[in-house]
């Protein structure tokens, strides 16, 4: 996806503000307070996303990915400079930033249809009861768990765990859907379901994606453009890497281009080389 | 060779066969309590202890009146063990509740609230290990009237753990769910409702369940209050005065009794309420 197409997409989503950039990370920096002292996790960073991108974060731990997406969501504030959404700046924690988290962070005691309809009934509360239940499960249906709707939480895998997360948080319709390693914990047959799933529902849906990854191959399959973080303390933005593969994709079509080849062994020597973790 | 206990279909089926294979469960205890009984009666026949033999309470004509006649009702207070236990559960029942609706209510205050719980935490450690009987004056100071001193006694010895176990349940709150709460900028009564009051049931349920035995184990400091009236605390008070030994014995195991069904009836509501916990 060029730049341009990207810009078109949202004008076409009909955003208000069509000067300042989508989502704008400025000179954004965050430091923690510790006993010894503070600690810059983040320094200077400085990113544009456009409407309906999807991006990717790669980077070795403790490089405050998570911080940098935690300031999105609002759930941590920056010691200098802003992110700002349509032009404003983000304060506090909203639903058109939804959040997938790390522990999928599903109500245990409730089924998986109640999951998500409670989400619809806090965010939308001005809708009718029939409305919720058909949007809840639409989205069930998507992630492929109308059968598992009324099983409760505990009773299952994983897998559909995080299916259930997706389906919650894109079931509120947000602006923005972050994502903080979502498949980091599954195998490699419900990753690369969940891969797919997820690619579809956002070609529907169109929102912005913001995901943390640690996966090379899962960064290329998915992302507009993959953001590789340098190595804390006071880490930042090393390289922006366009991934321009055609969509709707295809595994195996983008596996066979040779760009994708370069494309992954640049962001090896990134990773690897440039910017290797210093464990010793 | 070792014999497998194979389940065969046959031994299976007859209620003799369950009841030799389930014999770890039931001859421990069975062996236990029996011995126990057993010493006793020897330590009362040749005089070890000043205290009635088991067996006694059978043999006395008072108490064997007692254990097989619980529904007798002559008036006044010469009533059966059921009347009895029903004055006193009455009365434990009136504490108790009032125990659990502010327990709760304050615990889930200071739960949410870290600079209350600061300000008022020492207090509650401090008045929480005041015996059941140390209330009594107190109370009676208190509410100048027998009735409700002897349920205030029971209210303030139920009320710690309850008070307690829901704070610490609403404490332990996940963060994720925390966070869910707030990127959905869920209304406070939704919270409450759908996060935290789930959330924290399994604690508020510990404390309820601790605090039923703990109401039962005041009911003879708050009956002692309250002399001349109808309830199981009185009814050994009575005893110990005239000295009936038997009666109190008699008393003593009831109540015990009683207590251990009260404790089963809320792990069995517990279990019912939050399983698996």
């Amino acid at each position: 996806m060029t730049l341009a197409s990207s810009k078109d997409a949202a004008v076409l989503a009909g955003q208000p503000n069509t000067t300042s950039p989508f989502l704008h990370f400025r000179d954004l920096g965050k430091v923690y307070p510790t006993p010894k002292g503070p600690y810059s996790v983040l320094e200077n960073v400085n990113l544009e996303v456009n409407a309906g991108e999807f991006i990717c974060v790669i980077g070795h731990s403790g490089c405050g990915k998570s911080t940098l997406l935690n300031m999105v969501s609002g759930f941590a504030m920056p010691s200098s400079g802003e992110v700002l959404l349509h032009g404003v700046p983000i304060k506090k924690p909203g639903p058109d930033r939804m959040v997938v988290f790390q522990g999928y962070a599903l109500l245990p005691w409730m089924t998986a249809y109640e999951n998500v309809v409670l989400a619809i009934d806090s965010v939308k509360p001005n809708l009718s009861q029939q409305q919720r239940r058909d949007i809840a499960m639409e989205h069930l249906e998507m992630v492929g768990l109308t059968a598992a709707a009324n099983k409760c939480i505990t009773q299952i895998s994983g897998g559909m765990k995080q299916r259930v997360a997706i389906a919650r948080a894109l079931a509120i319709r947000p602006e923005v859907l972050i994502l903080d390693e979502p498949f980091g914990a599954l195998d490699a047959i419900t990753k690369a379901e969940l891969q797919e799933e997820l690619l579809k529902i956002w070609n529907t849906q169109k929102c912005t994606v913001l995901m943390i990854t640690h996966d090379i191959d899962e960064a290329l399959f998915l992302a507009d453009r993959l953001v590789m973080m340098t190595n804390g303390p006071a880490a930042g933005i090393g390289e922006v890497m366009a991934i321009d593969f055609p969509r709707p994709r295809n595994r195996e079509d983008i596996m066979e281009d040779p760009r994708y080849y370069e494309l992954r062994n640049r962001a090896l020597d990134f990773l690897y080389n440039r910017f290797a973790h210093d464990d010793t | 060779m070792v014999p497998i206990p194979s389940p065969r279909k046959d031994s299976n089926a007859s209620p003799l066969g369950w009841l030799t294979r389930s014999s770890s469960n039931w001859l421990p205890p069975l062996l236990g309590t029996g011995g126990f009984l057993l010493l006793w009666q020897l330590f009362s026949m040749s005089g070890v202890i000043a205290l009635p033999a088991p067996s006694s309470l059978f043999t006395e004509e008072r108490t064997r009146t007692l254990i097989f006649y619980p529904f007798y009702d002559r008036g006044g207070l010469d009533k059966g063990l059921f009347w009895q236990t029903l004055a006193s559960l009455s009365r434990v029942a009136q504490g108790y509740t009032l125990a659990a609706l502010v327990g709760i209510a304050v615990g889930i205050t200071i739960g949410l609230k870290p600079t209350i719980n600061r300000a008022f935490d020492p207090l509650f450690q401090f008045l929480r290990m005041v015996a059941p009987l140390a209330w009594v004056p107190i109370a009676l100071v208190l509410f100048q009237k027998n009735q409700p001193a002897a349920i205030f006694v029971i209210f303030i010895t139920a009320i710690w753990p309850i008070l307690i176990n829901t704070a610490e349940g609403v404490r332990q709150i996940p963060q994720d769910y925390r966070n869910v709460a707030l990127v959905l900028q869920m209304s406070s009564r939704r919270f409450f409702t759908k996060v935290l009051i789930p959330s924290a049931l399994p604690y508020i349920f510990t404390g309820l369940r601790i605090s039923i035995g703990l109401a039962w184990l005041a009911i003879i400091a708050a009956e002692i209050v309250m002399p001349g009236t109808l309830g199981i605390g009185f009814f050994i008070w009575d005893a110990y005065q005239q000295n009936y030994v038997g009666e109190i014995v008699l008393g003593v195991i009831w109540i015990g009794a009683i207590g251990l069904v009260l404790d089963r009836l809320m792990a069995a509501l517990q279990n019912y309420i939050s399983p698996g916990k």
